[in-house]
């Protein structure tokens, strides 16, 4: 089998896992409407003001929701030992890194398709800048998320504490694409400034760090 | 034991030089310099704040070294990458420690001549951040089970390296009220007089080997740890052994 039939058969399994519990994304679509809500009634903002504040709002909700459904990516390989059964196997690690991290985007990319629209209504948004561009913020900082989560889950698979160490881990890391992804939100809802330069920004910090994790994946899962 | 007989005796010379630079330092900055023209004797902060912000930013390269050879030794000398592993965390624990003493005394200064305690310009946040990182380290190193605490402190090393030239040209695009750098600017109005350099470089020069100290100090310690630990383990083996039989 080819490097990508690999990353294709882990990513059906994973798909076909969350398929028939759906647990992790009625989980993180939950979450992240009880944050938006959470947000709206706290702050009680007017038209102006939210389309300020919901770049900031709209990518913390999914942070908080994907860090959910992270910690939960890794934990279903344990059961049985299928992880071990996994190192074993003559496929490349990184493969599994690669079809686990993209599993894990489509789940947060269906959150997203879901949350949007609720979003527009709570809020009372419609973008001022090039609304289309946010096809390409948003799965751009999905994947900054998403990336590095899924890496440093896997990182804290077996430490205590498991769940309070990823986002311990991962929000430090994170911050510059966290900026990233809130400026270019808040440039184009608002349309007072440029987001190019932030997009460009979220491609380095992809580029960078999808590289290391795919370099770093098999001695993070053989760290013993 | 031969090493160490001689290592001990250099530890406490280093110790002493350090102690005598810094109290020459220190006499240096806080009486003999001249009073700056535009801020008076609150600028003698200076002496303590910059030598400490440049070691924060060299002591995390220490860390990156050593997690490289660590990550590079790992399978092939497994006893050699336990010395490096003893740099990384000893030079992790500094960079937090001399981070910290930088915006702490970056606050008080900030304090008085901005009139706050903290602002979010973009030096003052890149250096949170950078201790943040530090910590979140420190974090996962106290968190992981022991026997791949050092593998994965060692990823996460490589990770805060390369997160932190993000961090900071993200966070300069995002806020640039910090004064200009007066070292290696190209400014040629930016720069301090002559008269008070000389103060500032023995501050530099002293922190410096104080670091140093601590880093040798808490490699030492952890070693002795480790040593401890395959002790330990070594006893375990041979009682199991013995049982066997």
């Amino acid at each position: 089998m080819s490097y990508f039939g690999h990353v294709f058969c882990h990513l059906r399994k994973d798909l076909q896992l969350e398929w028939r519990s759906r647990d992790s994304i009625n989980g993180m679509l939950f979450f992240s409407l009880l944050v938006v809500v959470v947000f709206s009634l706290a702050f009680d903002p007017t038209a102006a003001m939210s389309r300020q504040i919901a770049g900031g709002i709209l990518w913390v909700a999914l942070l908080f929701a994907s860090i959910t459904a992270l910690n939960q990516a890794w934990t279903r390989e344990q059961r049985n030992r299928v992880l071990d059964a996994q190192r074993m196997s003559p496929s490349p690690p990184s493969a599994l890194f690669l079809g686990k991290a993209l599993a894990n985007m489509l789940f947060v990319a269906l959150v997203e398709v879901v949350l949007a629209p609720l979003f527009i209504v709570f809020y009372n948004l419609h973008a001022l800048g090039q609304g289309w561009l946010f096809l390409v913020v948003m799965p751009l900082g999905t994947w900054a998320l998403v990336c590095n989560g899924t890496f440093f889950a896997a990182l804290g698979l077996r430490t205590r504490n498991r769940e309070l160490l990823l986002p311990l881990i991962l929000f430090p890391i994170s911050i510059p694409a966290l900026l990233g992804m809130m400026q270019a939100t808040t440039a184009i809802l608002t349309g007072e400034f440029e987001p190019g330069l932030w997009i460009r920004l979220l491609v380095a910090y992809n580029v960078a760090f999808t590289t290391v994790c795919l370099l770093l994946f098999e001695t993070v899962l053989s760290a013993e | 034991m031969q090493r160490s007989r001689i290592l001990g005796p250099i530890g406490i010379v280093w110790l002493g030089l350090t102690l005598g630079v810094i109290a020459y330092a220190t006499r240096l900055g806080l009486f003999l310099a001249p009073v700056d023209a535009l801020q008076g004797n609150v600028f003698r902060i200076i002496f303590y704040h910059v030598p400490h912000s440049m070691l924060s930013l060299l002591f995390p390269y220490v860390n990156l070294v050593a997690s490289l050879f660590y990550l590079f030794w790992r399978q092939r000398d497994p006893l050699k990458s336990l010395t490096a592993d003893a740099v990384a965390i000893a030079s992790a624990e500094v960079t937090v420690v001399y981070a910290s003493i930088c915006l702490w005394t970056g606050m008080l200064w900030g304090r008085v001549e901005w009139g706050l305690w903290w602002t979010w310009d973009a030096r003052l946040t890149s250096m949170l951040l950078l201790w943040l990182l530090y910590v979140s380290y420190l974090m996962l190193r106290k968190l992981s089970s022991t026997g791949q605490t050092q593998t994965l402190a060692a990823v996460l090393s490589v990770f805060a390296a390369i997160d932190v030239p993000i961090v900071y040209m993200s966070i300069k695009w995002w806020r640039t009220q910090h004064p200009a750098p007066i070292f290696f600017s190209g400014d040629p109005d930016a720069k301090m007089d002559p008269s008070m350099l000389p103060a500032f470089l023995w501050n530099v020069l002293g922190w410096a080997m104080w670091g140093i100290f601590l880093l040798c100090f808490r490699y030492a310690l952890e070693r002795r740890r480790q040593k401890r630990e395959q002790d330990a383990a070594l006893q375990a083996i041979e009682a199991s052994l013995e049982m066997a039989q």
